[in-house]
């Protein structure tokens, strides 16, 4: 992991991350939310942060996608200081966050148009994405017409809209229910397969982070810290079945485990 | 599976469109028609009560005066200046509202700033202010404008700062995740989600606009339907003129309401 290879971009590094919100109230001292988080995910690697409610996997998100300056550390993607937004990576919000006067197919063009692109490329590479997530048939629709998993996979075709190197999803299927849970996380591996992306996903689900990941990284809470880091070494591609091993089991023995042990200090 | 939604349950004509449309508007109408029955009905009853003693022209005598002040004149120069005036003081009004609406819900200097004087000047009623307003500005247009601009101004800007205001702040974050200019903010999802709220406003600063405009003239002028009631009532002792003045009044309103309902029907779609 340490030797870079040149070939594929979007290593994605976070060196000693720490942010504070500032107090509600006065004199109350600052919530810290990250407290000295680093991380290196390898170009091509999913990575899982998996952590109680207020460990700052979103928070972490946020900085990954330069929406959020820490006060300390800092992302670097290939080496470059992520300090805005980039083109280069793509986020996937926990709602859909759909524009609802748009119809499927401006929504995802939505980055694209931003972007100044002209109509002509623009429905091109619509054309490309639609397929891609499965919702050619819903194309003309708009928001209120879809259903949860449609509107999350119109979501995640706006992330992809401009190719990026990097694919950051915060708990993106939470609101979905069990079954189509797990469909869509084959789905994204399906996803990581087509586009190569680096993909960082925040999840609470352990299965989830299991399934899709090749690494898993506990977070405690409240100072957020990685807990344990716990490899997935299972073989690609991925199914349901997988679920049901050994290896799983023995994955999610030891992510419990770690889950566990910051509730003692706290 | 989400496409059923939009394929099934299809009437069996488009409801836009085809034979069916009149017959659907006047379905739609028929509650609008028997209500304004029932209002002419009991307005004839109530002027056959009151007789003489009383002023109240029954409805066939408005509306014979109305349609013959429309045919010989009386009406149109009036109704034409009162037209301009609700027109231009309402784009003023609006304009102004809409502008600072926004800065006051984007900037809390700017609410801090502004909004006592917002208040204040709304708590001062507009009857009260028109004549110096008449006084400033003169006998002319400006001093209607700005009378109706005034009136308008409130709604519109109270509208738009809510609208703003309650833009979700997911989307505002999902633009800025994509470098959106602030310009692109405001044309792709400000001004967009903001659209019903905003119209609203414009809805009662339109109906608002006339009775800037009747205020207006009412302070001193020479022509409008405001001059007309005065003139019918003071000077002609033309009840029913006076009358039929009010209900071309009345008409305005409903007609100035209606533009901006269909204007935001155009603008918003479906949701």
């Amino acid at each position: 992991m340490t030797t870079e290879r040149v070939t594929r971009p979007g290593r994605l590094v976070a060196e000693d991350i720490e942010v504070a919100f500032p107090a509600s109230r006065r004199g109350a001292p600052p919530t810290v939310a990250l407290d000295g988080l680093s991380l290196d995910v390898a170009a091509g690697e999913i990575v899982a942060l998996i952590g109680p409610n207020g460990c700052g996997k979103s928070t972490f998100l946020r900085v990954a996608a330069g929406l959020l300056a820490p006060q300390h550390g800092r992302v670097t993607l290939d080496g470059a200081p992520v300090v805005a937004p980039s083109p280069r990576i793509g986020l996937v919000f926990q709602e859909p966050r759909l524009l609802p006067w748009r119809s499927v197919v401006d929504n995802i063009a939505y980055p694209l148009e931003l972007a100044g692109w002209p109509h002509r490329r623009r429905d091109e590479r619509v054309a490309e994405l639609l397929p891609l997530v499965g919702i050619e048939r819903a194309a003309a629709l708009r928001p209120v017409q879809l259903s949860g998993g449609m509107r999350q996979r119109t979501a995640i075709a706006r992330a992809l809209a401009l190719a990026p190197d990097v694919l950051l999803l915060d708990e993106p299927f939470s609101a979905l229910d069990a079954l189509t849970r797990e469909w869509f996380n084959l789905e994204l591996l399906r996803l990581h397969r087509r586009t190569g992306a680096t993909i960082v996903i925040v999840t609470h689900s352990i299965p989830e982070a299991i399934l899709v990941a090749d690494r898993v990284l506990v977070l405690t809470a409240q100072p957020g810290r990685i807990a344990a880091e716990v490899r997935v070494d299972a073989p690609s591609p991925r199914s349901i079945e997988l679920l049901d091993g050994a290896l799983v089991s023995r994955a999610a023995a030891e992510i419990r485990a770690n889950l566990a042990q910051p509730g003692e200090v706290a | 599976m989400s496409t059923d939604l939009a394929a099934g349950r299809r009437p069996p004509a488009d409801p836009a469109v085809g034979p069916s449309s009149v017959g659907r508007s006047i379905e739609a109408l028929w509650p609008a028609i028997v209500a304004f029955a029932v209002f002419v009905l009991v307005w004839k009853v109530a002027a056959l009560i009151a007789g003489l003693g009383f002023i109240l022209p029954p409805p066939e005598l408005v509306g014979a005066r109305f349609l013959g002040a429309w045919a010989d004149g009386t009406m149109e120069p009036h109704a034409w200046a009162t037209f301009v005036e609700v027109v231009l003081g309402f784009a003023a009004g609006a304009s102004i509202g809409l502008g600072a609406g926004y800065l006051i819900a984007r900037s809390r200097l700017a609410e801090r700033l502004v909004s006592p004087y917002l208040v204040a000047a709304q708590a001062v009623p507009i009857l009260a202010l028109a004549p110096l307003l008449a006084l400033w500005f003169g006998p002319g247009l400006l001093a209607k404008i700005v009378i109706c601009g005034l009136i308008v101004f409130f709604p519109v800007t109270i509208a738009t700062m809510v609208g703003i205001r309650s833009v979700d702040r997911g989307l505002l974050e999902l633009a800025a995740s994509l470098r959106a200019t602030r310009r692109q903010v405001l044309t792709t999802i400000e001004i967009p989600a903001a659209m019903p709220s905003v119209l609203g406003g414009l809805r009662v600063g339109a109906t608002l606009a006339v009775v800037g405009a009747i205020v207006g003239e009412w302070a001193g002028a020479d022509k409008g339907l405001g001059v007309l009631v005065n003139l019918a009532r003071g000077s002609l002792f033309d009840y029913p003129l006076m009358f039929a003045t009010l209900v071309t009044i009345a008409l305005f309103g409903i007609a100035a309401y209606l533009v901006i309902v269909l204007a935001g029907r155009r603008l918003i779609g479906i949701r």
